[in-house]
């Protein structure tokens, strides 16, 4: 869909009027840069770049874009891995990464008002003096912006205890599609009135632009060990997770690999895996000194009655950073061992690990491809990694087909597509397994509801009913994401 | 026919005949909000039981009639509570009433709202529908989040069929510590102890002492109190069940109207309504009886970075929420009407205009 020419330089027009020249890009050359997000697979050239600098600005922009009815698709770090931030081609991309201020910090209240272009690891840098950080890691927070991990709900390693995004931000600024500015949430622990908070948390972009973020923070703990365990099977290693999760216990991260995931993280990142284990597990525990101490105790017990072939434990900064390294540079690992891979992010009740593994495991025998399994099993997040070579032809739409299987078998016991990494332009075919017409028909009339006239983020996110596209997954063509230097766990 | 076709029926029956519906539970709530303006009744107390539970999943799937009291029974036999501790404010109280209302009790600061336990949902629809959004799992960012958008709406977008909630351990063991306290140092009492690294799991201020409740094993929390100030009291339990559900000599003088002010926990008391009140949430919630304008309770509210409700007690021509900002309420009626375009669901309980 290319806009009529004078739709162009009508929009063009007023852009230039409300924005200086800086802020404002159309040069080829200079879009090529916001053609993709993290999922590089899907590229598309928008109209224009536009770069505003304050709140003003962008109600300026969505005014202009609403009457003259021109897509806009929000966009932070783009640093996303479900293509949610590819741009449109008949519209524009409207960047938030000017808005990079920290505005406030509350130490009495613990919390925070940031700009939305802010990235997530610098609002815990500005509040470690004070002994707090601000929970929520993605892999990517060194670079991923707030704004962008409010529209994705983005999660991390310790969901389990601390939550997503959305248990993480008390407020958002948001400007509509119409130029409004609304306050959504507050700095009080609950709110009257429906929660727009909680439904624009993790929109992807469909219903609003954020300006402004007030995120909760938390005290530092006293406190943190880390445990590695290895086994020799799987299905031992799953039945632990849910051991140390019904003997009372909420770690601050759980997390598992395979033994492919683990030699290839070993190779790489020399974190002192155990190689021959079929399966490892990482547990982070934290809190009070006694709290901990206490936890150890229990969850050492468990790994040893789940039949722990060694149990090592890290209580120094130094040795607990060794052991994440392994884990945390497990995309990269799997990258060098495969001239490709395909990423998934189903999410599955904990007890169905050993079955989803097992399961997974013979997909792979039938599909002969090869998989690394690296879980947030705590949560139940899983990361898939299917190995394949784009070169050998065939390849790439077996990658396809299995990842689909393994999200339908995500849906067939009871989770969903995806955990973290959303839907974008990505999943829109397998939204179609996962809800209904009837469901889906809901999630439009909450859309048009905020955007009647299909402004934001058009074709994302949710399928239509006639058709669900039929796009795949995160592609990775020899290790070579649009942002190499960013951790991928 | 099953309750739940039941239900289905007259919600159909409703929205063809375009009669308004007051969603019903245990009736527990019914002074919370706005009067609706029908005889038609829906009655969800029929629609109960347990549809999932695997204690190790840490979710709990039940059918919105299932009474509060009966949930918890079952999650403590299993050594788990719900987070959010709601009111159950008589024994008939529901789980989908707790979750319509969104009324969250003394464990909130520490272990999270209604809104945070919430993991998905099933939905009797303003379309004659019945869908299901979120799921059992913790990470889900699949479909808008409906479910938390039903949390707290007071039943006028739909009927809560079922809902999936988080749950966590019960701690092996509490305790509650009274430390006596001038009204003027209690804000910065709570404020300090936000960094103090105390398992506090409940807290409070009224007549003059502070109460709180520290969780955890025995040995910890005995280890604890030898190093705080403080007395252990009897009868902890008992306490903290009248705070949560009201049943507290507090809540029972009905002489002026009585107003919870939800703000930003360090805010500083208001002088001006410094009259005889209880704080909770370690400054999160102010409850406040008094006969001072409404307009001028929400002005102070709003200063303080929250917003107050007039929750027991009606004044002529004050409605129960604060009005929204124009934008944010012209948010609010596209939504209803887009979902509810009947309307059938709760008119007018929330904001008059819905």
């Amino acid at each position: 869909m290319t806009p009529e020419p004078d739709i162009r330089s009508k929009l063009l027009f007023h852009l230039q009027e409300v924005l200086a020249e800086d802020q404002l890009i159309t040069a080829e050359e200079e879009l090529r840069p916001y053609e993709c997000d993290g999922l590089s697979a899907y590229k598309k050239l928008p109209i224009a770049i536009v770069l505003p600098e304050t709140i003003e600005q962008v109600q300026q922009v969505m005014r202009i874009c609403s009457r003259l009815f021109v897509p806009v698709v929000a966009r932070g770090a783009g640093t996303g891995l479900s293509g949610g931030a590819m741009p449109h081609e008949g519209g524009i991309i409207l960047g938030l990464s000017r808005f990079n201020k920290i505005l406030e910090i509350d130490v009495d209240n613990q919390m925070a008002r940031v700009q939305p272009g802010v990235t997530n690891l610098s609002i815990t840098q500005a509040v470690r003096q004070y002994g707090l950080y601000y929970a929520p890691d993605p892999s990517s927070q060194i670079a991923c912006s707030i704004g962008g991990n409010v529209a994705e709900n983005s999660g991390g390693v310790h969901c389990l205890k601390y939550g997503l995004t959305v248990h993480n931000v008390l407020e958002v600024q948001m400007i509509t599609v119409s130029g409004d500015r609304v306050t959504l949430g507050s700095a009080a622990l609950d709110n009257p009135g429906y929660d727009l908070l909680g439904l624009i948390t993790g929109s992807e972009g469909m219903l609003g632009i954020i300006v402004e973020v007030r995120v909760r923070l938390l005290p530092r703990p006293e406190k943190v060990n880390v445990i590695l365990a290895a086994f020799n099977k799987t299905e031992h290693a799953a039945a632990a997770v849910a051991a140390i999760i019904a003997d009372g216990i909420i770690p601050a991260g759980l997390e598992m690999m395979d033994k492919l995931a683990i030699q290839a993280a070993e190779d790489f990142a020399r974190a002192g895996y155990p190689t021959d284990a079929e399966a490892i597990l990482l547990c982070e525990l934290d809190g009070s000194q006694a709290e901990v101490n206490e936890q150890s105790y229990l969850v050492k017990r468990q790994l040893k009655l789940k039949s722990a072939s060694t149990i090592t434990e890290a209580d120094t900064p130094e040795q607990q950073a060794r052991l994440w390294a392994g884990r945390k540079s497990a995309f990269p690992a799997v990258g060098r061992i495969s001239p490709d891979y395909y990423c998934m992010d189903g999410t599955i009740p904990r007890h169905q690990i050993g079955h989803v593994l097992h399961r997974i495991h013979v997909l792979s025998q039938q599909f002969g491809l090869r998989v690394a399994n690296v879980f947030h099993a705590g949560d139940g997040n899983l990361h898939p990694l299917i190995l394949y070579d784009a070169n050998i032809a065939g390849e790439l739409e077996k990658a396809e087909q299995f990842g689909a299987e393994i999200l339908k078998l995500s849906v067939d016991v009871g989770g969903t597509i995806t955990g973290e990494h959303g839907v974008g332009n990505e999943k829109l075919d397998q939204m179609c397994y996962q809800f209904n017409d009837n469901e889906l028909q809901f999630f439009h009339l909450v859309k048009e509801a905020f955007d009647p006239d299909q402004i934001l983020n058009p074709g994302k996110a949710v399928p239509t009913l006639h058709r669900c596209a039929e796009l795949g997954q995160m592609h990775v063509h020899h290790g070579k994401l649009p942002h190499p230097e960013l951790p991928r766990f | 026919m099953t309750t739940e076709n039941h239900l289905l029926e007259q919600v159909r029956s409703a929205i063809s005949q375009r009669t308004p519906l007051y969603i019903q539970g245990g009736n527990s709530k019914a002074f919370y909000g706005n009067t609706v303006d029908t005889t038609l009744l829906l009655d969800t107390t029929s629609h109960t039981g347990v549809v999932d539970y695997m204690p190790s999943e840490l979710c709990i799937t039940v059918r919105a009639g299932t009474r509060l009291q009966d949930l918890e029974y079952i999650l403590a036999s299993e050594q788990q509570l719900l987070p959010f501790e709601p009111p159950v404010y008589t024994s008939a109280s529901t789980i989908g009433g707790a979750v319509a209302a969104g009324l969250s009790g003394p464990r909130r600061p520490y272990s999270g709202a209604v809104r945070d336990a919430i993991l998905g949902m099933k939905i009797l629809t303003g379309h004659g529908t019945i869908i299901h959004v979120g799921g059992q799992v913790m990470k889900n960012v699949a479909g808008y989040d409906i479910s938390r958008l039903m949390t707290g709406s007071l039943g006028t977008l739909g009927v809560i069929l079922e809902v999936s909630l988080r749950v966590i351990p019960k701690p092996a063991h509490e305790l509650t510590l009274a430390i006596s306290r001038p009204h003027d140092e209690a804000i910065n009492y709570f404020t300090r102890l936000r960094t103090s690294g105390l398992p506090i799991t409940a807290s409070c201020y009224l007549n003059d002492e502070i109460h709180l409740r520290l969780s955890g094993s025995t040995s910890y929390l005995q280890s604890l109190v030898k190093k705080q100030e403080g007395q252990v009291i009897e009868k902890a339990d008992a306490f903290w069940q009248s705070i949560r559900n009201h049943t507290h000599d507090f809540f029972q003088q009905h002489d002026k109207p009585l107003w919870r002010l939800s703000v930003a926990p360090a805010s500083t008391a208001s002088a001006r309504l410094n009259t005889d009140n209880l704080i909770e949430w370690g400054g999160g919630v102010r409850w406040i009886s008094s006969n001072t304008p409404a307009n001028i309770i929400h002005s102070i509210a709003r200063k303080k970075g929250g917003y107050a409700v007039l929750f027991r007690g009606k004044i002529a021509g004050v409605n129960t929420f604060p009005e929204p900002e124009p934008a944010l309420l012209a948010l609010h009626k596209r939504l209803k009407h887009k979902l509810d375009p009947q309307p059938v669901f709760n008119p007018g309980r929330l904001y008059r205009e819905l």
